[in-house]
């Protein structure tokens, strides 16, 4: 099973609930998707045994057989091939690797070369399995990297996710394919307003979802009240708690010395069991 | 005769200078001679990614050998390199009166772009 903990807002606390989560259920797996600022390990301390580089394919020009048609640069659509008069330029940095260029060239000038955007690592901590991505600094490309994490899904484990905030394509990446999704939010008007655009991402992906209130004394009632009327379960509240935060800038899961909340994780957990579809 | 560009938030040579190149409003594609103009609508201004590089294979087409602009991103000025095309940055105020300033000499060509990848965007 695939648990994802999205947030269309960052910093409302995707990383805490998806470590405390994966270390308060048996049979664990955590991947960390935020490849662009991976930062579970930090909480999980994992033994990494496994580092694997990751590339996607972008073209090579063989100039000697190119006659600057341009049909390269007009099947691109990230305009990461620029044809002139007598010259070709390639972008690396703009490719997504998605071969067009290539197939269609009809004087076949254009073979694909690797280049590497980052790298996947596999570790475990005790019983727990963990996978995360580095992207590579200054890589825009981040949804390559993200498969292949979770590529490393053990389909006998709980795979808990830890995903990119946002909605966009690496989020897409991230959550594709999970039985249910954690959506983690504040209650703030800033939280609210992209806690509805994630709602309105996972009910166009049919993925089954609850919301998770941090820091839920804060702010206002509104969230409560858009999840009411949305009939969007609220799985958990975690209140904010100048223990939580210090154990947090300490690089400690805060379930670890609050074992309290463990139970609250396990007791979200069986939930989840009873909203994921059945096959 | 030559042909020039200028990056322009008008579709008239009165208009003024767009600081961007990629994502300018209108390219002015100008006869230093006559100042018989073109004016051509931008179609990469909400480009995705790449509207340096698209822009400038458009005015590569349009056959132009200098581009008078406010700032030019690093693959912007690749691409017009390539494409031996002349590249004058820093300039703002009215289209017309950068051409006059141009066809007088007084402005000279960057070795480089002037701000950063993404510049554009905002």
């Amino acid at each position: 099973m695939i648990i994802s903990v999205a947030s269309g807002k960052g910093g409302t606390g995707k990383t805490t609930v998806a470590v405390n989560l994966a270390l308060s259920i048996p049979n664990a797996q955590l991947l960390d998707c935020d490849v662009e600022e991976p930062n579970s390990h930090i909480f999980i301390k994992p033994n990494i045994d496994n580092t694997s580089p990751v590339f996607i394919p972008v073209p090579e020009i063989d100039e000697s057989l190119c006659d600057y048609c341009g049909r390269c640069q007009e099947v691109c659509e990230y305009n990461a091939i620029a044809v002139l008069k007598g010259a070709i330029l390639v972008f690396p940095e703009l490719c997504h690797g998605c071969g067009a260029c290539s197939y269609l060239c009809p004087r076949k000038a254009i073979k694909e070369v690797n280049r590497e955007i980052g790298v996947a690592e596999t570790g475990t901590k005790g019983n727990l399995q963990f996978g995360h991505g580095r992207l590579n600094i200054g890589e825009a490309m981040s949804p390559p990297l993200i498969k292949a994490v979770r590529e490393y899904s053990n389909p006998v484990r709980t795979v808990i996710i830890d995903v990119p905030p946002g909605t966009s394509c690496p989020v897409i990446s991230s959550i594709k394919g999970s039985d249910f999704c954690v959506l983690v939010t504040e209650p703030t008007p800033f939280g609210l307003n992209d806690l509805i655009l994630a709602v309105e991402v996972l009910r166009k992906l049919d993925i089954p979802f609850g919301v998770v209130i941090n820091r839920s004394d804060l702010g206002n009632k509104d969230t409560y009240e858009y999840c009411a009327k949305e009939k969007i379960p609220i799985m958990m509240e975690i209140p904010f708690k100048k223990e939580i935060a210090v154990l947090y800038s300490t690089g400690i899961a805060f379930t670890e010395q609050m074992p309290e909340y463990k139970k609250e994780f396990l007791g979200m957990y069986k939930n989840i069991l009873t909203k994921v579809k059945k096959p | 005769m030559e042909k020039i560009c200028v990056t322009s938030q008008g579709n008239t040579l009165d208009s003024n200078v767009d600081p961007r190149f990629g994502r300018c409003q209108c390219f002015i594609i100008v006869d230093t001679d006559t100042l018989e103009f073109e004016a051509v609508e931008n179609p990469n201004i909400s480009s995705g990614g790449g509207a340096g590089i698209i822009s400038g294979q458009l005015v590569s087409s349009k056959g132009v050998k200098v581009v008078i602009t406010g700032n030019v991103g690093p693959n912007a000025f690749q691409t017009l390199q390539a494409a031996g095309i002349t590249v004058i940055t820093g300039v703002s105020g009215i289209v017309k009166e950068a051409v006059e300033k141009y066809k007088k000499g007084e402005l000279s060509s960057t070795q480089g772009p002037s701000v950063d990848k993404k510049f554009g965007m905002s």
